[in-house]
Order: C-alpha cells, then sequence, then structure tokens
C-alpha cells in the first residue's frame, strides 16, 4: 500500500462503481461488521461523508465512512446487516471485492468546532459516522475544548468498537459514556437512553457544538434535551437519513422538504431541518 | 439557442415537408407528434403525412379524447400524455454492465448515445420543462452523461400553440403559451380559410441555416399580425387557471391542512401524474445479475414519490400514507422545487390533470388550501 495514492479523476459516468478490494473485515457484534476498502486512487474525504457501496450483482446502499479521514488511502465502513445489499456486504471477506462510489455528502463541521466544547452523540450504529470526527478532534486536541462522546445501545452485545471504547475511556481530555437500554447483571455502566447522560458531561453551553447521529427519534429527542441544556440550535449537527438510489442529487429519493439528504447532507444543521422533522412522513 | 431576434419568415406545409428533409438529411433522427391508440404521442417521422392532421384533443380532469377539426391544421392541439423527457431522460436506461473474472470484476460503463434528436412540434411549455431538467441533470452538482450528449445535440422545432388544452395553465406558471427562448426555430401555424403558412423564426445559427435550405419568404406585417393573434387567443383560453405567485410560502406553511386528507382518499397513488410531468425527474436503480454470478448490470427506470418502495428505509417507508406521498408530491413540483433548483418544477401543461384516473386537479388542490373557491380566484 502507497503512502500517498495519486488523486482519482472526478468520474466521468458518476452511477459507475469502481470495483475495490476489502483488505479487512472484522465482525463488531452479531449485526455489524466492519470492513476496509483500498481504493486504487485516492479520494480523499470529510468526517461524515459517505460512500456508496455496491455488492456485486445484488444491489448498491450509501454507507458513511467510519474510519479515519486522515487515512484515505484506507476507506473503512462500519455496517448493520438489515437488507439484502447489507447482508450481501457482510458475507464478504478479505480479497473480494466491492463496488465504490464517492465520498459524497457534507459532513461534520469539525473546522467550525475550533475553540468550542463539541459533544459528539451516537445511538446504535450511529456511532460509525462519528468516529471519524472523534479521530479528527482526538488528533487535533488542543484546537478545541471539552470534548464528549455519548453512545448508546440496545443491550451491552450490541456495543460497537469495543476495543477502542476503552481505549477513549482511558484517553485523557475524552469523556466518554455509554448506556445501554438492557442489561444483565454484569454490565456495570449506564442503562437507559443517552440524553439524561448529557447532565453528566462537562461543557459550556454557551460555546458548544453538538454533532449527533441515530435513529430520528433519538436525533429529536437528543437536540431537544440539548436546547434544554442551553445549546443554541444553529450549533447542533444532526446526520440524517433516507432512501439513497444516486447520491448526486438526481434520483431524488432523499429528499427531505426543500433539501436532497444526498448533497445537502447527511449532516444538517438543526436550526434548518428542525420544523421540517415536527411533520411525520415529511 | 437563443430568443428570436430576425424578422420572420414564412414557409407552406411543402415548405414545412421541405424543412422536414433538411433536418432528417442533416443526420437528425427527427421526432414528432403522431396519431397512435386514439391519443397524440411522440415518434419517429418521416415527412408531414405522419403528424396529426387535421385532428385535436378534448381534454379534461380525467378525460382525453380526439375529434375531428374542420380544417387541416397539423399542430392544432395540446399536448398528450408524452413529452420530450421520454427522449432526453429515458424511461429505463442500462447505466453499466459488469463482468466478473475470478477474483476480479470490472464494470464498464455504457457510453452515451450518439443520436442527434431534431423534435418537431416543442410547445413552449415543454422548452420550460426541459430547461427545468437541465437544471437537476446537467447544471447542478453532478451532470447526467446520458441527458447531456442527447441534450446538447437535440435540435429543437417549436410550435406556438394555436390551441389552449381544457387542462392547461401554462399563463398561470408564466410558461407559454408564446414560444421565447431555447429553440432552434419556431412555428406558428397560419390557418387562413384557403391559405395553411406557418410563420417561422429562427433562434439559432442552426436553425437559420436549415431555414436557408427550405423555400421561404418574408412574412408580411398581415401574418405576422396573424401569427400574435393566434398566441393571443391561445393566451385567453386556458383550460385552467392557478396563483402561482405565492406557493411556496403557502404550501410549507399548510403541511398539515385538512385538504392533503382529502385528496387522499381520492388520490390512488398510481404515479400516472409522475409519469406524465415533463419535469418529474426521479429513477430508481435496478441491479441484476445472470444465474451464474458472473455478469450483472445496472439499469435506471423512471421511479415515482408515489410508491412505498420510494421512501423505503429498514423497518417501513418514510411516507408510509397516500397523504405524505400526494403531499411530497405536490409540494415538491410547486414549492420546494423553488428552493432547490430557482423555479417551480410546474409548467401548467395539465397532463397530470388530464391523466389522473380520478381528475384530480392540482389547480383545484391549491385553490382549496388557498381556502378561496374558483369564483375568487385571482386568475393569471
Amino acid at each position: 500500500m502507497p503512502q500517498t495514492l495519486k488523486a482519482c479523476a472526478p468520474p466521468p459516468y458518476p452511477m459507475a462503481p469502481t470495483m475495490t478490494p476489502v483488505t479487512r473485515f472484522i465482525r463488531e457484534s452479531a449485526e455489524v461488521f466492519t470492513f476496509d476498502l483500498a481504493p486504487e486512487c485516492a479520494t480523499p474525504f470529510a468526517p461524515g461523508q459517505f460512500n456508496m457501496l455496491y455488492a456485486f450483482g445484488v444491489g448498491e446502499i450509501p454507507i458513511s465512512i467510519s474510519g479515519d479521514s486522515q487515512s484515505p488511502e484506507r476507506l473503512t465502513h462500519t455496517i448493520r446487516a438489515v437488507g439484502p445489499v447489507s447482508a450481501a456486504l457482510g458475507r464478504l471477506k478479505a480479497g473480494d471485492q466491492v463496488g465504490l462510489r464517492g465520498p459524497f455528502g457534507v459532513g461534520w463541521p469539525v473546522e467550525e468546532a475550533k475553540g468550542f466544547d463539541v459533544l459528539l452523540i451516537g445511538g446504535g450504529i450511529g456511532l460509525a459516522p462519528l468516529r471519524p470526527a472523534i479521530y479528527w478532534l482526538l488528533r487535533h486536541r488542543a484546537a478545541y475544548g471539552r470534548v464528549g462522546v455519548l453512545y448508546g445501545a440496545r443491550t451491552p452485545e450490541d456495543l460497537i468498537f469495543g476495543a477502542e471504547l476503552e481505549e477513549w475511556r482511558r484517553t485523557p481530555d475524552l469523556q466518554l459514556r455509554v448506556a445501554v437500554e438492557r442489561a444483565g447483571p454484569d454490565w456495570t455502566g449506564d442503562v437507559g437512553y443517552v440524553t439524561p447522560l448529557l447532565s453528566k458531561l462537562r461543557f459550556d453551553p454557551a460555546d458548544a457544538i453538538a454533532m449527533i447521529c441515530g435513529p430520528e427519534v433519538m436525533i429529536r429527542a437528543t437536540a431537544l434535551a440539548l436546547e434544554d441544556a442551553g445549546v443554541a440550535d444553529s450549533r447542533i449537527f444532526v446526520s440524517m437519513e433516507r432512501n439513497m438510489k444516486c447520491a448526486i442529487g438526481h434520483c431524488g429519493h432523499c429528499q427531505f422538504g426543500p433539501l436532497f439528504i444526498c448533497k445537502d447532507g447527511p449532516v444538517h444543521r438543526y436550526d434548518r431541518v428542525r420544523s421540517l422533522l415536527a411533520y411525520r412522513e415529511l | 439557442m437563443a430568443k428570436a431576434d430576425e424578422a420572420a419568415a414564412t414557409i407552406t406545409v411543402e415548405g414545412l415537408q421541405a424543412l422536414l428533409r433538411a433536418i432528417r438529411a442533416g443526420g437528425y433522427r427527427a421526432i414528432g407528434p403522431t396519431v397512435q391508440n386514439q391519443a397524440i404521442v411522440y415518434d419517429d417521422i418521416e415527412s408531414v403525412d405522419d403528424l396529426p392532421r387535421g385532428v385535436t384533443d378534448e381534454q379534461d380532469g380525467g378525460r382525453y379524447r380526439l375529434a375531428r377539426r374542420d380544417d387541416d391544421a397539423l399542430f392544432g392541439y395540446a399536448v398528450g400524455p408524452h413529452s420530450w423527457k421520454k427522449y432526453l431522460h429515458a424511461p429505463k436506461l442500462r447505466l453499466w454492465t459488469a463482468e466478473r473474472v475470478g477474483e476480479n470484476a470490472s464494470v464498464t460503463p455504457e457510453a452515451p448515445p450518439t443520436d442527434r434528436l431534431a423534435f418537431i412540434g416543442v410547445r413552449a411549455c415543454e422548452i420550460r420543462a426541459i430547461e427545468i431538467q437541465d437544471k437537476v441533470l446537467v447544471n447542478d452538482m453532478y451532470v447526467d452523461p446520458h441527458y447531456q450528449a442527447l441534450r446538447e445535440s437535440a435540435l429543437i422545432v417549436a410550435v406556438n400553440c394555436g390551441k389552449a388544452g381544457g387542462t392547461c395553465f401554462c399563463v398561470s406558471m408564466h410558461a407559454g403559451p408564446r414560444v421565447e427562448q431555447g429553440f432552434d426555430l419556431a412555428l406558428t401555424e397560419l390557418l387562413d380559410g384557403t391559405e395553411h403558412s406557418f410563420l417561422v423564426e429562427t433562434g439559432s445559427d442552426e436553425g437559420r441555416a436549415l431555414l436557408a435550405q427550405v423555400p421561404h419568404r418574408l412574412a408580411s406585417s398581415r401574418e405576422v399580425e396573424a401569427g400574435e393573434a393566434v398566441i393571443e387567443h391561445t393566451a385567453a383560453s386556458m383550460g385552467r387557471n392557478m396563483r402561482s405567485d405565492d406557493l411556496n410560502e403557502l404550501l410549507m406553511s399548510n403541511l398539515e391542512h385538512p385538504r392533503w386528507d382529502e385528496v387522499a382518499t381520492r388520490c390512488l397513488s398510481c404515479t400516472n401524474c409522475t409519469l406524465v410531468c415533463p419535469t418529474c425527474f426521479c429513477t430508481s436503480v435496478e441491479d441484476t445479475s445472470d444465474l451464474s454470478g458472473a455478469r450483472a448490470e445496472r439499469w435506471r427506470r423512471w421511479d415515482s414519490c408515489f410508491t412505498m418502495d420510494f421512501s423505503y428505509i429498514h423497518g417501513g417507508s418514510v411516507r408510509a400514507s397516500a397523504k405524505s406521498r400526494y403531499r411530497q408530491w405536490m409540494t415538491h413540483k410547486l414549492a420546494t422545487w423553488i428552493d432547490q433548483f430557482g423555479s417551480s418544477g410546474c409548467v401548467g401543461c395539465g397532463r397530470c390533470i388530464t391523466w389522473c384516473p380520478v381528475g384530480i386537479d392540482i389547480t383545484e388542490e391549491v385553490r382549496a388550501i388557498r381556502g378561496g373557491d374558483a369564483s375568487t380566484e385571482d386568475s393569471r
């Protein structure tokens, strides 16, 4: 693997994937797996951006990049097997190929957050799109104020990035709280949703930026709790999910009011989507 | 292609025939209105004889019938169920094929078509519709190479409408009936007792070169006036109207209006409106493979926001109710399109009204949400 890859030329056929080898496959939990792709040319990405991944002959889905944006020669994706394509991706092994298009979309505001306290709040697989932002913050730790990570999952068995969670727990200047909704007696951490854990983090609400990714109901509840805590809605960022067939603003599927989740998002400033989120089935 | 920029010429029906011949001789595939299955649809044409001579249409909500005219007009009808997106933004398109050899697979994109299409009889609303699709598929962040190739090489022979359809409201949408830009040649059909001729305006160098190959003469001032009168008469006889200056604010501040529930009791979610709409651009992809798993393809096909699959994410559809799907279609068309692409997504062609099997009328739905009725509706 060369350390610096030649930059990819802009693709003349934006819907055509490039078959790309899987270099590492690891299972995170019963449903969730992570694999790395080694692209033949560099497609630099920003934390929070996503790729379209194609399982040969099966189909293509949008998947956020869960790896380190400072090592774009390795594209890491963490996926929960919920449908035919994600299940097919889950049957891959190192040496197999995945069709790759991307990166797409607008990511987390890591530059704008410089000088602020930063809160990252993930629910379930929602921790995966936040991980590149966590890597970024740790790499540029001095540029930020206090950093807190809240992570919620259904059960301890559903937690992803287990070894890294341990590492982050030991990292100075990084507050981490992990909650599960249901747990056996051997779980010594928090039980319940992530929102009550906000009060356990040290941050200055007037000087904080929050990034949320998870199920939409969790996003709404968390944003509400952040506002109650005094964080301005213009300093809350949420990553959203919709059906997506093209990722280039052509297929129309991901529309959310005036927004295309693929190109205006997936990360949106909360004050720009909060009124839309209030409507059911929009 | 630019605005008409010089004095109009006049050609006869024979001149139109010569024009079609010149267009085809120039390497274009000529496509125009034809009568098929009791409707006026776009298809390949070879001569003036393929055009719907002496035919008109009667259109209303959920109703479309052809009828005879008492003259030999060649363009004496409004738009039918087809639009030019059928050619520029194909209903079904293979995007690429992929082949697996051993461990490695490779993807071969489908090359853009090299056909040069000549669209004959394009109405003002349809030019506007093409320009609207340009904004989505060529002038936004990403370019659709297939659309771009066909669009850039297409020749547009426009027609100023001589008859407003029963569901037309282009005047309300400021999209017609006068063809103002985006054409190579623009015709106005003149039927004056025994005389049958066409005023021709040129809108591009290519249009001028084509006209030069065809017998024509400078239009008389009487003919120019007659052409103006045709357009004015069409503008004054729109079958529908709809106030359109405030639709973004009106609809987006009425997302919970009871009318959405009411229209949902009539809407069949059949997708007809989106298929006949000349601006609806939504597509889906189908990934297929052969039985051996060695060859795969991706096809793109028109899709519709009226299907449940359209908004499906694991666990269910975001828009599970017919109410939410109708609301998505109409608010996108008339309101959020403006935020996204700087113009309404509606050109007032009336197709969605005519081809709705239950006759849902977008102008009437807007009126209902506005809370007024037809008598107080401030027209055009």
